[in-house]
């Protein structure tokens, strides 16, 4: 029969024990032991036992002496027995799962005394390398931490890497790239700076990267200002609407003496009435608009083999804040009397100045129309509002002598400056639009409705 | 006047004290009544009445002594918290929740006394909770070598919780200075007393090792004998006595309870007609100590302090809502 | 400074109390001839004398009921409930009683009580003598709840609550009697009550946690920083009320991801207020979702070994959630 060495192992005599002292054996090695027999005595804190055999052999070594504490689960001696038909080793004594696992912990817990906290050793291995993946399924999910440390720190998070679950961006990584950037130098990873667009834009230039070398520049001979991501995005549109169009200029007079006389008579019943200020956009964008009307081929856009001419009049009204410009759009605005329309403009106006517009304000903008006049210009050279086809600018309204019939007269008198994307458009489609909208606004007069 | 039939001197009462024992017993009457018409007249949510049994209350109370024993009433003790020294007007402070009220600066309902001053410990509406409490009243005594005895009150239905038979039997086993009464008046709110136990509470005592009285509450002085009698037992270590007092709810539960749903106007009419409070009033007049023109004069006085009370009552003011969220902890750093 | 066991330290926070305080007691069952089932009061009624060493009749209501009589009186009662398991009949009196003595008498009266009470398992003892039944008394205002992972905490603890003036629940662990030894000062200290203790300062995550599993925590925080290089924030709660609302937010704000873990079952779990409180004032730190490793949702533990190792945590179960937290 064949033989196989088996241990016998301290069982826990009680709850709460985990340990016992080996007070004496009863067996030495070479005895035969029985099933059950008494092999040695036990004592703990609370109760003293008889261990008994539970395998049927011969015991051959004794691991553990009198007066040993063996913690429970370790093994206190080993028996040679008659080896089981199915190969099984034994356990000989229950199986003590909880406390066989759980060692003493005094060594692994911490100092208790006051103010003593374990330090941790220095780490072994660095945080996973950062990896920009834009297809990553968590890039997107910023968590609350990230976005409040993202909008302090002023960190675009679609350049920053992800190193947790699935590509997420953590707090770690944003406050790594608030530190890089404070430190001067680009962001440690680049990401790629257009997504792709339906009409697949060249790559626009790459940002130099810029040392700021304090030790060279004699301090407060310059400053640098953060460049926020509202002035970003007009960079990226500003650059996109050079870069692709071909820009073409045109300008025309108008004479608005008999409109300045309308709106300076209606302008307080007006105020009265409708709350608001009467100005001369929405006579302006009432011209715009039925001039398009005549000459849809403005309201349209360029897509390499087509031209897609807009059916709706989205009117976007440049409005410029103290350090920006916005285009709102005046959705329908062939849909409006001139009242509805300066209601819209007031509406987004204040909805600028306030910082409520909404991401549905600014999109379908169809033609854009600026008020460069309000800041004294009298000449403008506008840079198309990507991807539309043409920009018109109202200058300021100047009193200046004009010659009426061969005689000469003092008229209020504004140049409407019009750029065009000459893909799309030529010099006479331009000038027709044009002598329209001068048309429209020169008809405005003392009979003028307008609701 | 050695010749009288004068059951008080032979207990070791003087004739003020009995009268004041009667007095007492009136003033608890007058106020319990009061206490009645001003929640039917809508002036306070809620008033739970002991109409006849303040005779044994009162009796109770002047058996022991107010400045060494401790005292745990139930809701009905009237006659036990006025003996002791609470006042009709801090009585109708409680009643109408005012934050002088000295039970619970009106936090918690009428009834529920607490008085550390006058040495009435602060009870709550679980009943029988102040049973074990009392027991731990009387080991600190014992423990402390201290002369005090512990006086708990409860009601029928209540001697059948748990906390009843676990308080009585802890403080058998330890022979603590107790004495446990039950004021038997024969319902639970609507349960009568035979479905409430099928034996008597007295007997109780038995199983916990000390002894238990049966004793009529219509009759004041023979209440006094007998619980005065187990505080001499407790003072002298002999351990708790368990006393049931055998009485009468003529009114309903409380102000919310209609009990003629339950009983019948003749049971009522006829345990009324028993009322202690007459009866004591002959025994006084037919010793010479009592007369009809006191009768008046007590009932104008105790009329005067029971409107003042409620006059000073009506116009204090409510604890403050900041206030009302005080006393969650101890306030003081190294407080009580 | 000596090194002792966590059961030895509750045993000498009471001694030295009741050398220190002659109104200081011990009631409970078997706390006295015999010094307790565990062993925990062993010698003081040889030392202090019956009386304050008092075996009571097997009561529970009676013998929290009794403390609470006694330290309404002025005395220092420590109730002992044999099991947390079987504490439930004296519920009515901490809960309706204890609690609400001092609020209810607007402070005329008050009530200095100790209960004594071993949660948790890991002693094959089942349904009825692994419990932890925090969550049960967790949220009663009134009371102070405290629940020691250390023998330095329990002796400091213990301490605290017999010289605080309003009742606390002692929660000891029953495993960590024997298996919890460190340092423990001889001077006489306490531990203040309300407070919590960073374990181990982190950078990666935080775990918010008491008692026994913490210590599991440890061990795991030890394996990750040296395999993983992931360095865990451990915060022990020591009291569960009051919570310690600075340290918790402190600590969760450290890092911005927290898990909190605890023996009890997780549904109404202490560990669901402190997810709670992080949550309500912590949002913008927060870099993850709030996990809460705890017990399952079922009465108790079974006695077959496989069963309750299911139910109990380890250093494996947290390992795993410390990793996955710190990588998320």
């Amino acid at each position: 029969m064949a033989k196989q060495i088996v241990e016998i192992v301290m069982p826990q005599l009680a709850e709460s024990l985990v340990n016992a002292t080996i007070d004496r054996w009863l067996k030495e090695p070479g005895d035969q032991l029985e099933m059950y027999e008494p092999i040695c005595e036990l004592i703990t804190d609370k109760v003293n036992a008889d261990l008994p055999a539970t395998v049927e052999g011969k015991l051959v070594k004794i691991l553990a002496g009198e007066g040993e504490v063996v913690d429970v689960g370790a093994p206190i001696c080993l028996v040679e027995i008659d080896q089981e038909a199915g190969g099984d080793t034994p356990q000989a004594a229950p199986e003590s799962a909880g406390s066989a696992e759980a060692p003493s912990v005094s060594a692994a817990a911490s100092s208790a005394g006051a103010g003593a906290v374990s330090k941790p050793a220095a780490t072994a291995q660095p945080y996973p390398a950062a990896v920009f993946d834009p297809n990553a399924p968590m890039r997107a999910r910023y968590s609350p931490a990230v976005q409040r440390i993202a909008a302090e720190q002023q960190i675009d998070l679609t350049q920053v890497a992800g190193t947790g679950l699935g590509g997420r961006i953590t707090r770690k990584d944003v406050e790594l790239a608030a530190q890089a950037r404070q430190s001067g130098r680009g962001h440690p990873v680049h990401a790629p700076a257009a997504s792709a667009a339906p009409a697949q834009p060249p790559e626009p230039p790459r940002i130099p990267v810029v040392e700021v070398d304090e030790g060279n520049a004699a301090p407060g001979r310059e400053y640098a200002i953060d460049v926020t991501p509202i002035r970003k995005t007009i960079a990226k549109n500003m650059r996109q609407s050079m870069n692709e169009i071909p820009h073409a200029w045109t300008m025309v007079e108008v004479d608005l003496t008999n409109l300045v006389q309308l709106r300076n008579r209606l302008k307080d019943d007006f105020k009265k009435s409708e709350g608001i200020n009467l100005t001369y956009m929405p006579f302006l964008l009432k011209a715009v608009v039925g001039a398009i009307k005549e000459y849809p081929l403005m309201n349209s856009l360029w897509t390499e083999d087509k031209i897609i001419v807009k059916r709706d009049i989205n009117l976007s009204l440049a409005v410029g804040t103290e350090d920006s410009v916005v285009t709102p759009v005046i959705r329908n605005a062939d849909q409006k009397t001139i009242t509805g329309l300066a209601h819209e403009i007031n509406s987004l106006a204040r909805k600028t100045r306030e910082g409520k517009l909404k991401l549905a304000d600014m999109q379908g903008g169809t033609f854009t129309v600026n008020n460069t006049g309000t800041f004294g210009s009298i000449l403008s050279y506008p840079i198309i509002n990507y991807p539309q086809a043409a920009i018109l600018t109202l200058e300021a309204i100047v009193k200046r002598p004009v010659v009426i019939g061969d005689m000469i007269g003092i008229r209020s008198m504004v140049n409407l400056c019009l750029s065009f994307d000459h893909r799309i458009l030529d010099g006479i489609i331009c000038g027709r639009f044009h002598q329209k909208v001068k048309e429209i606004l020169e008809s405005f007069g003392p009979d003028t409705k307008l609701y | 006047m050695s010749n009288r039939d004068s059951r008080h001197e032979a207990l070791g009462l003087t004739d003020a004290q009995v009268v004041a024992m009667y007095e007492m017993m009136q003033l608890a009457r007058r106020y319990d009544e009061r206490g009645q018409l001003l929640q039917r007249a809508g002036k306070i949510n809620f008033h739970i009445s002991g109409i006849t049994q303040e005779p044994s209350q009162v009796a109770m109370a002047f058996a022991m002594n107010t400045e060494t024993d401790w005292f745990l009433p139930y809701y009905r003790d009237y006659g036990l918290v006025l003996s002791v020294g609470m006042t009709v007007k801090e009585l109708m402070l409680s009643v109408f929740a005012k934050e002088e009220d000295p039970n619970s600066a009106g936090r918690q309902m009428p009834g529920h006394f607490g008085c550390r001053r006058l040495r009435i410990v602060t009870g709550s509406s679980p009943v029988t909770t102040q049973v074990p409490h009392a027991v731990g009243l009387a080991l600190a005594a014992k423990m402390r070598g201290e002369p005090s005895v512990s006086i708990v009150s409860f009601g029928d239905g209540s001697s059948n919780q748990g906390d009843f038979h676990e308080g009585c039997n802890f403080a058998g086993v330890q022979k603590l200075p107790v004495i446990f009464v039950c004021q038997n008046n024969g319902y639970a709110i609507s349960v009568p007393f035979s479905k409430q136990s099928a034996g008597r509470i007295a007997d109780r005592a038995i199983g916990y090792g000390f002894p238990g009285f049966r004793v009529d509450g219509n009759d004041p002085l023979e209440v006094y004998r007998v619980v005065k009698e187990a505080r001499e037992r407790a003072v002298a270590g002999e351990g708790p006595t368990l006393i049931e007092i055998m009485t009468y709810r003529v009114t309903a539960h409380s102000t919310s309870d209609n009990d003629l749903a339950y009983r019948t106007k003749d049971e009522v009419d006829h345990h009324r007609a028993k009322d202690a409070i007459p009866m004591l009033r002959d025994y006084l007049t037919g010793l010479g100590l009592w007369s009809d023109d006191r009768e008046d004069e007590l009932k104008q006085r105790q009329r005067a302090i029971i409107d003042e009370g409620q006059a000073y009552a009506e116009k204090a003011s409510f604890q403050s809502p900041e206030d009302s969220v005080r006393y969650v902890y101890a306030e003081e750093e190294g407080g009580r | 400074m000596p090194i002792i066991e966590y059961i030895d330290a509750i045993r000498l926070a009471m001694k030295e109390e009741m050398e220190r305080d002659p109104e200081v007691f011990v009631l409970g069952e078997d706390v006295g001839l015999k010094g307790g089932v565990f062993g925990t009061t062993k010698g003081l009624q040889q030392q202090f004398g019956e009386s304050r060493a008092l075996d009571t009749p097997l009561a529970e209501s009676a013998i929290a009921g009794v403390a609470i009589g006694a330290a309404m009186a002025g005395m220092k009662p420590i109730a002992e409930m044999q099991y947390s398991d079987f504490m439930f009949p004296a519920t009515n009196q901490i809960i309706s009683e204890a609690a609400k003595i001092r609020y209810r008498s607007n402070n005329d009266w008050s009530c200095p009580v100790v209960i004594r009470a071993p949660i948790g398992g890991g002693v094959f003892g089942g349904l009825y003598h692994s419990q932890c039944p925090e969550s049960v008394f967790f949220g009663t205002p009134g009371l102070k709840i405290v629940a020691p992972a250390t023998a330095y905490d329990a002796k400091g603890l213990l301490k605290a609550a017999i010289r605080d003036p309003d009742p606390v629940l002692f929660f000891e662990n029953k495993k960590c009697y024997r298996l919890v030894s460190d340092e423990v000062p001889d001077e006489d200290y306490i531990v203040p009550i309300g407070q919590s203790r960073v374990m181990r300062e982190g950078s990666d995550l935080t775990v918010i946690g008491y008692s026994l599993p913490l210590h599991f925590a440890m061990q795991a925080a030890e394996e990750l920083a040296r395999e993983e290089g992931v360095e865990a924030h451990i915060i022990d709660l020591r009291t569960l009320q009051p919570l310690d609302r600075d340290g918790i937010l402190a600590a969760a704000a450290k890092t911005g991801k927290v898990i909190i873990v605890h023996e009890d079952n997780k549904t109404g779990g202490v560990g669901a207020e402190v997810a709670a409180m992080i949550a309500e004032e912590l949002l913008y730190e927060l870099d993850a979702p709030i996990r809460r490793v705890c017990g399952p949702d079922v009465p108790a533990m079974p006695i077959n070994p496989p069963g309750e190792k299911h139910f109990l945590l380890n250093k494996e179960k947290l390992k795993a959630a410390m990793l996955e937290m710190a990588r998320y």
